[in-house]
């Protein structure tokens, strides 16, 4: 990249970053205009001010709430990323296997999360590992569909030329279907940082206020109960804060550590 | 450590056959001589089972019945047959010298500093010796392509198969690799059998040409025009004269 399309990226990135505060902005003055013109009460929508102090006093409830749910999603998601990535080597190294198991993750991803939640809380208790647990559910199938892809996706020509040196299976693994998979690896691991802070927050619903355990989710249930509006809102910001968060740390984990892989997938 | 000195194998094909499922032909009862040493070109229309008989040759792929000879037997050494095939298939997340290195490691030749030098060394004969450490997507379509035909020779291969290796380069690439696999042939001497869709470009290379149609290989036609071969051959009647027996064999598939 030349210093001149280096400077033209930057001031595509800043013109649509400027767009986008602009519409946070206009969203709102809208928000606290429709609360004034309809003369709504601060139980049922309170204004963007009042959600600010309300954010500003319940500053130490919320950011340990996004502490708790961020190392909930987090360890969910490496540890998704970890047994997703073992359950694809196995589907890729035998078609029985594929056959036999490929149902059941497809299972997974359809089985409604909220429904499994409580069965676990049953299981496991009202407890971090909970949390952990939904959150791995519900991120391990984006991780085991596009990682199972990209080691099937080897080109022929590649494993011909492992085959013609004689490679073995494990050679063939290690050098070339796990390093041809990392980019869609990646891309299932973007798609699941997402879904790791909506599982986490889906079990803390249901581990529910008033245990040892408290995150935003468990936050929620407590300040929905008292009716507190304003502070409900507030959780709910944080919580996308910390998706996106979560979002930018795997593409920043991408675009670094594992540039030699990512930039250009075969 | 260095590389040993190829001795060239003859291939020598008989009745070889390779029945798809459901009957069809790809390749049917070929006999076929390539002396040490020597290039021969597989040319005729898509899909008449060129590559599917280089494939049988590499032993990528095994024939339904008949055998692939090499004499010496080649099947001894791995790396002593290689394949360039159509596309560079460079692994995108490996470095020039990193590529050429891979037949290396994954047979196991020499220790780490030997395999460098040889890496480096087939690297400066193929003009890129400046550009050991560049990524694939850093090297324009010609390099890409002398990096796959570096990597097919850094085993000191006895026998070469290359796959229409250049169908997807402009005429000039074209030319300058063919010139260059010459050059490459003159100092190793390795057999060669190339499949290909271009007349001039198997005239240019090749001490025979094969015509295959339907999976049956004719008997191949022998080029007797004079090496070392230029471009000031193409110019010449005799080149002429000889493109114009290739092209009728082609044309009646004989």
């Amino acid at each position: 990249m030349t210093s001149s399309q280096r400077r033209n990226a930057t001031r595509e990135i800043a013109s649509s970053l400027g767009l986008v505060i602009a519409v946070a902005v206009c969203g709102i003055l809208i928000w606290e205009l429709v609360v004034w013109a309809f003369g709504l009460p601060k139980a049922l929508l309170p204004t963007p001010r009042q959600v600010l102090s309300a954010a500003i006093q319940e500053r130490a409830a919320i950011a340990r709430g996004t502490m708790m749910t961020g190392i909930a999603a987090t360890v969910g998601l490496l540890a998704a990323i970890a047994v997703g990535a073992i359950i694809s080597v196995a589907f890729s190294q035998s078609r029985k296997i594929r056959l036999a198991f490929f149902p059941y993750v497809v299972f997974l991803q359809t089985v409604p999360i909220v429904a499994i939640a409580p069965l676990l809380i049953i299981w496991s208790g009202y407890q971090f590992r909970t949390v952990v647990i939904v959150t791995v559910i519900v991120c391990l199938f984006p991780i085991i569909n596009n990682m199972t892809a990209g080691l099937m996706s080897v080109s022929t020509d590649l494993s011909d030329l492992f085959q013609l040196y004689g490679a073995g299976k494990a050679k063939r693994l290690l050098r070339l279907q796990l390093p041809t998979a990392i980019p869609y690896l990646m891309l299932g691991a973007r798609i699941s940082s997402g879904l790791a802070v909506i599982g986490a927050i889906v079990a803390e619903f249901f581990v529910g206020n008033g245990s040892s355990y408290d995150g935003l989710g468990t936050l929620m249930t407590g300040w929905q109960a008292r009716i507190k509006t304003d502070a409900l809102i507030a959780a709910l910001l944080a919580s996308t804060l910390l998706g996106l968060l979560l979002f930018a740390a795997v593409g920043l984990v991408s675009a670094t550590v594992l540039r030699r892989w990512t930039r250009h997938p075969s | 450590m260095t590389v040993t000195a190829a001795n060239a194998s003859s291939i020598a094909c008989r009745s070889l056959t390779l029945r798809f499922p459901g009957g069809v032909h790809a390749v049917d009862d070929v006999n076929l001589t390539i002396p040490a040493g020597q290039i021969v070109s597989l040319i005729g229309p898509s899909g008449c089972g060129k590559t599917t008989l280089l494939r049988l040759m590499s032993g990528l792929q095994h024939p339904s019945s008949g055998s692939v000879d090499l004499q010496p037997t080649a099947n001894t050494r791995r790396g002593e047959i290689a394949f360039v095939f159509q596309q560079p298939s460079l692994l995108p997340w490996r470095s020039t010298l990193e590529n050429v290195l891979l037949p290396l490691e994954l047979i196991h030749w020499g220790d780490a500093a030997a395999r460098k030098k040889a890496a480096r060394e087939i690297l400066d004969t193929v003009q890129l010796a400046d550009a050991g450490d560049r990524m694939p997507h850093q090297l324009s379509g010609g390099m890409k392509m002398r990096v796959s035909i570096a990597r097919a020779l850094v085993t000191n291969p006895s026998v070469l198969l290359l796959d229409e290796p250049f169908a997807s380069l402009d005429d000039m690439l074209r030319n300058q690799l063919g010139q260059l696999i010459l050059g490459l042939w003159q100092q190793r001497q390795f057999t060669a059998v190339m499949v290909t869709h271009n007349i001039a470009e198997s005239i240019m290379l090749s001490h025979q040409i094969a015509v295959m149609r339907d999976g049956r290989v004719s008997t191949p036609i022998k080029n007797s025009l004079t090496r070392p071969r230029d471009d000031s051959l193409r110019r010449s009647p005799e080149f002429g004269e000889f493109y114009g027996t290739v092209s009728d064999a082609l044309r009646n598939g004989q």
